[in-house]
């Protein structure tokens, strides 16, 4: 077998030509075998930013995933504390990007979760400008996308859940037990639904972190499928084309992902705030 | 012959992750319903269009996540198990 060295990472024998994966999808860069010149998912590699490449990763190692969610914050509080350090009365363009955000997410929070939801606004929009802003440099060629990883993503929804949860008992005691016990049905009807409503509500943080980390790193991993071709020479112009077309279709993603993942919680949120069916 | 057990247990192991992967087409047609009606209903009354684009989004993230559960069991089937 060619690549013996590799295999004491693989959980069982491989064939010869795969190259040699782990468990988080994470692939050993020694032997690829494949045609492509490197392995698409490579670029998911969390690596120690300082120090030895292949170093162990410790929770308080500092690595490029590091790195790259501390450059997304720090986008943000440029966006929002140096663009409106000057509240001008006609905006600056950093300032009315900064407002136009934060009109969006506000309008959004009120019209789908109410208004007394809007003592949730700042978390909900902390959380839209963190995934949109980590999102936009992940498409930033040679960088490291967070959000691609389903540690990041499922430590947002979880906080999402956790706090939706905490809060419809606080707000509502028991009563928020109603939310799996469907008044409107039939007598008969309702137990069958509140196991279903149950599963539906626990299954929410699994749903919500995959589908961000899925989407994200499904494109990313299209775009270096594409970049790969570049290595023969007859396929070189697919490639581009390729490669731009799906850079495009990636730039709509990571907006609507950002989006969709901050609508979800207002979802949720409304139904922890108001459980009636 | 142990060998072998384990090659075919690999083999199946990728046979099922691709037919999970059917899945994830499903969702394709399940989210392709959602934003077809959503364009036909605007275009019929493009007035009350703008105050349906979160139910639009709404209805895709639930259609979505189907799909998303499909893809997630080839992804345990190729790597965690």
């Amino acid at each position: 077998m060619e690549n013996d060295a590799t295999d004491d990472v693989t959980a069982g024998p491989v064939p010869d030509n795969a190259p040699a994966v782990d468990a988080v999808g994470v692939t050993a860069e020694a032997d690829h075998g494949g045609g492509l010149s490197f392995h698409p998912l490579d670029q998911f590699i969390v690596r120690p930013l300082f120090g030895d490449a292949g170093a162990p990763v410790h929770w308080y190692t500092i690595t490029n995933a590091t790195l790259w969610m501390a450059l997304a914050v720090l986008c943000v509080f440029a966006l929002l504390v140096l663009a409106t350090r000057g509240r001008n009365i006609v905006p600056s363009r950093g300032q009315s990007v900064a407002e136009l955000a934060y009109g969006f997410i506000h309008k959004m929070v009120e019209d789908v979760a109410g208004k007394d939801a809007l003592r949730f606004f700042p978390y909900i929009f902390t959380l839209f400008l963190f995934i949109l802003f980590a999102n936009f440099l992940a498409l930033i060629p040679m960088s490291f996308s967070p959000t691609s990883h389903i540690a990041v993503t499922a430590v947002l929804a979880l906080a999402v859940f956790v706090t939706v949860t905490v809060v419809g008992f606080v707000k509502n005691g028991t009563k928020f037990l109603d939310l799996f016990w469907v008044s409107s049905a039939p007598l008969a009807l309702r137990p069958v639904l509140a196991v279903i409503e149950v599963i539906s509500y626990f299954v929410r943080p699994l749903s919500h972190s995959v589908r961000l980390a899925g989407s994200i790193m499904a494109g990313h991993a299209v775009l270096k499928v594409f970049a790969g071709f570049a290595a023969l020479t007859i396929a070189a112009p697919l490639s581009i084309i390729g490669v731009v077309a799906i850079y495009g279709l990636e730039v709509l993603v990571a907006a609507i992902q950002a989006y969709v993942f901050t609508i979800l919680t207002c979802v949720y949120l409304k139904d922890a705030l108001h459980p009636h069916h | 012959m142990e060998g072998d057990i384990l090659v075919l247990a690999d083999t199946g192991k990728f046979i099922g992750a691709g037919l999970a992967a059917i899945g994830a087409g499903a969702a394709a047609i399940g989210v392709g319903n959602v934003a077809g009606n959503f364009l036909a209903g605007a275009l019929r009354n493009p007035s009350a269009a703008g105050a349906q684009t979160a139910t639009l989004f709404i209805g895709i993230a639930f259609a979505e996540a189907l799909g998303i559960f499909a893809f997630l069991v080839s992804l345990l089937l190729m790597f965690a198990v």
